[in-house]
């Protein structure tokens, strides 16, 4: 991979030829695929002694829901959570490889990873891929220097604040915590802030949804509490359920594989299909 | 495998575009803004069924939890339409109005199929610019059964006995092939009473509220009999 490296090297660090050949691709009428995005709202409250972080559990595809209780909280160190909105592989991917990366270099130094350490990695990784990594990401954790809370962008920007909401639903929540926060809160009423936040995110943007998952670190440990509200149950129950016997579905073929010999045959008359 | 750009451009019969040049027409503005959400009619022996969420959403908002997307043009049709909100009202007023006007001339009120036919002209007549509604008409026709007429965005219709609209179309309309028509079953237990498709109908909206975003809020039901109209109010997911 060495020839790899002094090519790049060469070009001076960017290299746009994927660029090109995607504008290409476009005129062509190549369509892109759509990305599952997280729509999201996801928040992250300062107080006295730690930071607690939430997060709604809708993920979408488009205007279809994906998954109604999908996991928003990720794990980069025992010590520092973050909370993902933006492209759901990335941010699964992207999380693994940091906790992995710093799990590494914890065993290597024997010392607590730090929340500006995590920052640095992050925004150094997202920033020569121009956004096109779709992570938006809310990092908190308590290490040598307190409790602490930034946002990084997808382009690599970083914030450090007291509170901080991202994902389609982060005006909402944002709303919430302008209105309601202050300094000196305590771990009960940051986490019931938190939970307003989401609450408004879930009810007031489409993106958001179901459940909302909760995390509360401080330095006696982290608190996780997995679907702490769940508010909408599927609102009606078939009162004549579903009847799907056996045999009802017809088939147009139907084959039968011997194992012991190896083949495939065909079995039974061929029937039409039934509309 | 690196392929070099100068090579890729010979299995292309384009020029590539400069990066310099390369502009993204997302931003242009556009007449129509879909406002989402999911109706559908069901007509049987002696009665029609129609529904629709009361969800009204312009990309991520909530315009509003409360907005019918139904409307009782004669006392035997109502019209359901799924798409942009401004173009119902406007099409619902021309109809009213329309409607009013037959009644006046003839002394009796507009029969569904009639309705149907003025709805589908009308459509047409926007042919390029057009209306961004996406219509069911559901009725009483002369024998009081229950008859659907589906529309798409110009005029084109035909009468069905049930139909679905909206952002909640595909989620909804394969249950009710399998449900009201027995497809993909052998032996077809198709339900007759209006109690087992008001059932098969609210599952349906609960089942599409859970996986669409634009569904959701309240489920409003119209029933339209020889004796009257019925309304049914349920709530659905406000998420």
């Amino acid at each position: 991979m060495q020839y790899l490296d002094n090519y790049l090297q060469s070009k001076g660090g960017y290299d746009y030829t994927n660029v090109k050949r995607n504008e290409l691709m476009k005129a062509q009428g190549f369509k892109e695929m759509p990305f599952t995005k997280t729509g999201t709202t996801i928040v992250g409250v300062l107080f006295d002694g730690g930071v607690v972080m939430a997060a709604d559990t809708r993920a979408t595809a488009g205007s279809i829901v994906a998954d109604k209780n999908c996991e928003k909280l990720h794990t980069l160190a025992p010590n520092i959570w973050a909370a993902g909105a933006g492209t759901a592989a990335d941010l699964h991917h992207q999380c693994a490889h940091f906790n992995a990366k710093l799990k590494l270099q914890r065993l290597n130094l024997n010392r607590q990873s730090r929340v500006n350490e995590v920052i640095t990695k992050l925004t150094s990784k997202l920033f020569p891929y121009r956004g096109h990594i779709g992570v938006a990401l809310i990092i908190g954790g308590i290490d040598c220097n307190g409790p602490q809370l930034a946002s990084v962008s997808p382009h690599g920007n970083y914030v450090y604040h007291p509170f901080q909401s991202m994902g389609s639903g982060s005006l909402a929540a944002l709303g919430i915590l302008e209105a309601k926060f202050q300094d000196g809160l305590t771990k009960q009423q940051a986490i019931d802030l938190a939970i307003e936040a989401i609450e408004a995110g879930i009810f007031h943007d489409m993106g958001s949804g179901s459940n909302v998952d909760v995390v509360a670190i401080t330095k006696d440990g982290v608190d996780y509490k997995r679907n702490i509200r769940q508010y909408n149950a599927k609102s009606y129950q078939r009162q004549v359920p579903y009847d799907f016997p056996i045999n009802n579905t017809p088939a147009l073929k139907k084959y039968q594989f011997n194992i012991e010999k190896q083949e495939l045959t065909e079995v039974g008359q061929e029937m039409e299909i039934i509309e | 495998m690196y392929i070099p750009v100068n090579d890729m451009l010979k299995h292309f019969k384009q020029d590539a575009p400069a990066m310099a040049n390369i502009t993204h027409k997302s931003d242009q503005w556009s007449p129509y803004h879909d406002n989402s959400g999911t109706v559908l009619a069901v007509g049987i022996p002696g009665a029609v069924i129609v529904a629709g969420d009361t969800r009204l959403s312009n990309g991520y908002n909530i315009l509003s939890r409360d907005a019918t997307k139904l409307s009782q043009l004669t006392d035997k049709c109502v019209l359901a339409t799924a798409g942009q909100y401004a173009d119902f009202i406007a099409l619902r007023k021309f109809l009213q109005q329309r409607l009013q006007l037959y009644e006046f001339q003839n002394e009796v009120q507009a029969s569904t199929e009639t309705v149907a036919h003025l709805l589908s002209r009308e459509l047409y007549s926007r042919r390029f610019f057009p209306y961004y509604t996406f219509n069911l008409l559901a009725g009483l026709d002369e024998n009081n059964h229950g008859v659907v007429y589906g529309y798409d965005a110009i005029g084109s219709y035909d009468q069905m006995t049930y139909g679905v609209q909206g952002s909640g179309q595909e989620l909804v309309v394969a249950v009710l092939d399998n449900q009201l028509k027995g497809y993909n079953k052998i032996n077809k237990t198709i339900p007759q009473t209006r109690e087992e498709i008001l059932d098969i109908i609210l599952d349906c909206f609960s089942c599409a509220a859970e996986r669409d975003i634009h569904t959701g809020d309240n489920v409003e039901i119209l029933i339209i009999t020889a004796a009257g109209t019925e309304r049914i109010v349920k709530p659905l997911r406000k998420d």
